[in-house]
């Protein structure tokens, strides 16, 4: 006998909607440091995600390195791909047209993905556990461990990133460097430097995105398409808005999770397609976006 | 004196972006056949004025009137297709393209080729092309003097020769109203007076008005037939160029200080 | 050594090939291309039947892409609806050329849609919504079971010209080449006027073009409706080509291949086009080559194909992007440069 809309399950598919929407806001977060820090658009974020889980990967479970040692060696390695991208692919290409370089990113984000399955292989492997398993039961929804800590775990990069570029003198310096090059430089700010650092950061925390997702799930070349949907959260946010980036995270994990609990898993794969378009018909710059006005 | 009832007008524009004031009350008319320049300090809004009535820029207040029509919220694609051209103060040529497809892209509202006939080419496209292409020969590069230059790309002129390049386009699409905005910034003694000849036959050969936004005082008060000063968004004086010239409010903007000082004796 | 090269009316300046030593080598590629099938064995023809297919999908990008400035990352799903669409019709008996019209004209009715909301704004959103309508496409293809098959696919009954059935494929490369030959001249003639310039003007400058009264969005439209045309027309040519056709086949990688190779051969520039399509339908067949000969000591080496590809695509971006940005068309046309000086240097 039907007792009426189960707001327990509706409740527990929104909790598990917004915890699985920090790991979106934290890639959204790498996407929206580049866009902010060089003005490029790097369609390789997923990538990244994947660089992170791969060499993460190796460390821990083909080297059997500890995790405290395989971590930091992870993430250097992926902060030093990425700041070698910038210095071959991204300085040369600096005064082209955006287009020019959208389709450099694009063509990055093909040869990383292409390059990772062919050194390590297209099997799924299996990740060690980062997190803690065991689930949390607020009331009567189950919460699984590894999804509420990934959240914490998100929050608190976010957070640690934020108070960085408010109050740090190297965070300062990347802003002033984002909103005006020439008169960082003419101040004193080693502008490439920062723009290197700026493809690091975001290297990194794609890396740390990747690893806890595929610790999360499992380990495939699949890993790198998942940014796709990243990509709804950033249109959703606004390009250059971090705050923009945190909401937008959060509202998509739950249009996710609650499409694919009441419409059924197969068009969980295209729910952040639909959204995009949906948004952009609506409200093309986002929550929070900056509009561009071109000075003539 | 009667004068040809004016071309282009504006009444009473007020522009505004977030808090800055661009325009306030600006009210002026460019007289048929005539040549108009606009002039004033750096920031006065002149560009602004220009954009306005371009069509880039919507006006919170005031009309822009075109052929006694009142344009105010048509875009500027259309504004183009009634006979309103104009040049832009940093070069804004088609970089990908020779100096006679730029210039034939003047031609563009007056060519009827759809994606389809464009397709076939052979038959009304190639027709209307040749056409086009015959009158921008004798109209416009014998009398700009681009000739040698026709086939060259764009990117690789001279700055001078871009300008002039610029201004053969706007010419190319038969306009009414020229707008040229600093048609002669960063140009040598000869190029100027190259150009500033150029304008005035645009005006007398072809009965173009002319609107122009100058710095060049020289070029003002040899070409002009009426001067508008802008300064801080408003009109501050008008009138013949000797007139102009010796209006105090006109003197403090350019010189500061007491207007005294620098009237004339 | 050109010499002798002068113009004595406008239509002559206009032309296409104007000097006859232009025309003699034109005579010479359609005769050499006429009589291909005749000299080669068929897995030859079957390449010079892709490489025709390639040529127009990729020519449909470039009026999209190199000359309008338009990224789309769907160009492979607009090749998959001319794909279904011509399925659909053929099984029902239409006539092959008609179905092309109709597969070409679907994708581009579809490409208006998708670019109405989209041409509003600024470039990455279109290529984020192109992206989107990709993985949106393949999700119907998937799932749209009466209509395309599913996941198993649809059979394409084979081509027929005038009740001719064209069974082979040097049969089909007849259909091909024309098709394509034509397609490529009418996109070449579009930038003769004032459609094609208008385009490019929206690249380089839509402030200007704005000004000139080009009426942004319509024209937009207009040059994103072309793309998808000429991917409809590929796409249905490709399902008669292979007689079958999956979703599978109309993957992102697919359309990155012909970002590749429109970057690769030259943007804005037909010729370029050809370039990029020829020397990208070799590149994956030089790929198998080289893992047929690796295998030999690394069995396992074939499981790389598809990465291989992606990886090699990718490079082939970024290198000539970096490297060569106006791609094989500005070797060629250092090449031409040289031959016409000689022997005096360039």
């Amino acid at each position: 006998m039907s007792t009426g809309f189960d707001w327990v399950a509706f409740v527990e598919y929104s909790a598990l909607g917004l915890l699985s929407g920090g790991l979106l806001a934290l890639v959204a977060l790498g996407f929206v440091l580049i866009y902010k820090g060089t003005g490029v658009i790097n369609f390789a974020m997923g990538e990244f995600m994947m660089l992170g889980a791969y060499f993460f990967y190796t460390a821990s479970v083909m080297w059997k390195l500890p995790t405290v040692v395989a971590l930091p060696l992870t993430l250097a390695a992926v902060a030093l791909v990425a700041a070698l991208i910038e210095r071959t692919l991204l300085r040369p290409l600096s005064g082209q047209p955006v287009i020019s370089v959208l389709m450099a990113t694009i063509g990055l984000a093909s040869a990383l993905h292409g390059g990772v399955d062919v050194l390590w292989g297209g099997k799924n492997y299996e990740m060690p556990a980062l997190l803690p398993r065991k689930p949390l039961t607020p009331g009567d929804i189950l919460i699984p461990g590894q999804l509420f800590w990934s959240f914490v775990l998100a929050a608190f990069v976010i957070a640690a990133f934020t108070l960085y570029f408010r109050f740090s003198k190297t965070g300062i310096a990347m802003r002033a460097a984002a909103s005006d090059p020439m008169t960082a430089y003419v101040l004193g700010i080693d502008v490439r430097r920062t723009q290197a650092l700026t493809w690091m950061f975001a290297g990194v925390v794609g890396a740390v995105a990747g690893i806890v997702v595929a610790s999360m799930t499992s380990l495939s070349p699949a890993l790198g398409s998942a940014a796709l949907g990243v990509l709804a959260v950033i249109i959703l946010g606004g390009l250059d808005s971090i705050a923009g980036a945190i909401v937008a995270g959060l509202i998509i994990g739950l249009i996710e999770s609650l499409t694919a609990a009441y419409l059924g898993g197969k068009v969980r794969d295209i729910v952040p397609y639909a959204t995009v378009l949906i948004i952009l018909l609506i409200r093309p710059y986002g929550l929070f976006g900056t509009r561009q006005i071109e000075r003539l | 004196m009667q004068m040809a009832p004016p071309l282009l007008q504006t009444a009473g524009i007020h522009l505004g972006f977030g808090g800055i004031k661009a325009l306030s009350g600006v009210s002026l008319a460019a007289l048929s056949g005539q040549i108009t320049a606009v002039i004033g300090p750096n920031g006065a809004g002149k560009t602004s004025l220009f954009n306005t009535i371009s069509g880039f820029y919507k006006p919170q207040q005031g009309q822009v009137t075109f052929e006694g029509r009142d344009i105010t919220g048509q875009g500027p694609a259309k504004r183009a297709a009634m006979g309103l051209a104009r040049t832009f103060q940093n070069v804004a040529l088609f970089r990908g393209m020779s100096v006679l497809d730029n210039i034939k892209l003047g031609g563009h509202t007056r060519l009827h080729a759809n994606p389809l006939s464009a397709l076939w080419y052979l038959g009304p496209a190639r027709r209307e092309e040749t056409a086009l292409r015959r009158e921008i020969e004798r109209d416009v590069i014998d009398f700009l003097e681009i000739d040698h230059v026709r086939n060259q790309s764009v990117a690789s002129l001279p700055y001078g020769l871009q300008k002039r390049v610029e201004l053969a386009r706007a010419l190319a699409m038969r306009p009414k109203v020229l707008m040229l905005d600093e048609p002669v910034a960063g140009m040598n003694r000869e190029e100027t007076e190259d150009m500033a000849r150029f304008i005035l036959d645009i005006q007398e050969e072809r009965g173009i008005t002319v609107l122009l936004i100058e710095h060049d005082m020289g070029l003002v008060m040899d070409i002009s037939n009426h001067v508008v000063v802008l300064n801080f968004g408003m009109v501050i004086g008008q009138g013949t160029p000797a007139e102009v010239r010796h209006q105090p409010d006109v003197v403090r903007a350019y010189l500061g200080g007491t207007a005294a000082a620098g009237a004339s004796a | 050594m050109r010499i002798g090269d002068f113009r004595a009316s406008y239509v002559h300046d206009e032309a296409l090939w104007p000097t006859r030593v232009q025309q003699a080598w034109l005579l010479a590629l359609a005769v050499a291309l006429l009589a291909l099938p005749m000299g080669v064995n068929g897995y030859v023809v079957g390449l010079a039947c892709m490489v025709g297919i390639h040529c127009i999908a990729a020519a449909g990008l470039n009026i999209m892409t190199g000359y309008t400035g338009l990224i789309s990352l769907g160009h492979a799903a607009f090749m998959g609806v001319g794909c279904y669409a011509a399925a659909w019709a053929a099984q029902r008996g239409v006539p092959t050329l008609l179905t092309l019209l109709w597969a070409g004209s679907l994708a581009a009715l579809l490409g208006v849609v998708v670019g109405l909301p989209s041409l509003r704004i600024k470039g990455l959103y279109l290529a984020v919504a192109t992206l989107a309508t990709q993985f949106l496409l393949v999700y119907v293809f998937r799932e749209w079971d009466s209509v395309t098959g599913g996941v198993r696919g649809v059979n394409v009954p084979n081509a027929n010209i005038l009740g001719f059935e064209l069974l082979s494929d040097q049969r089909m490369y007849y259909l091909i080449l024309p098709v394509a030959a034509l397609m490529l001249v009418g996109a070449r003639n579009l930038f003769r006027t004032r459609v094609g310039r208008a385009f490019i003007a929206i690249r380089d400058k839509d402030i200007s073009a704005e000004v000139l009264g080009i009426d942004l969005l319509q024209y937009k439209l207009a040059s994103f409706a072309l793309g998808s045309f000429y991917a409809g027309v590929a796409g249905a040519l490709l399902g008669y080509f292979y007689r079958a056709m999956t979703p599978e086949y109309f993957t992102l990688q697919l359309s990155i291949f012909y970002l590749a190779a429109i970057i690769v051969g030259g943007l804005g520039s037909m010729l370029g086009t050809i370039l990029g399509a020829v020397f990208m339908t070799l590149v994956p067949e030089i790929l198998r080559a080289v893992v047929a000969l690796v295998a030999q000591w690394a069995p396992r080496a074939t499981e790389v194909l598809s990465p291989m590809q992606q990886l090699v695509f990718g490079l082939l971006i970024m290198g000539f992007l970096v490297f060569e940005p106006h791609g094989l068309l500005e070797i060629w046309r250092r090449l031409r440069r040289s031959f016409h000086l000689w022997p005096f240097r360039s």
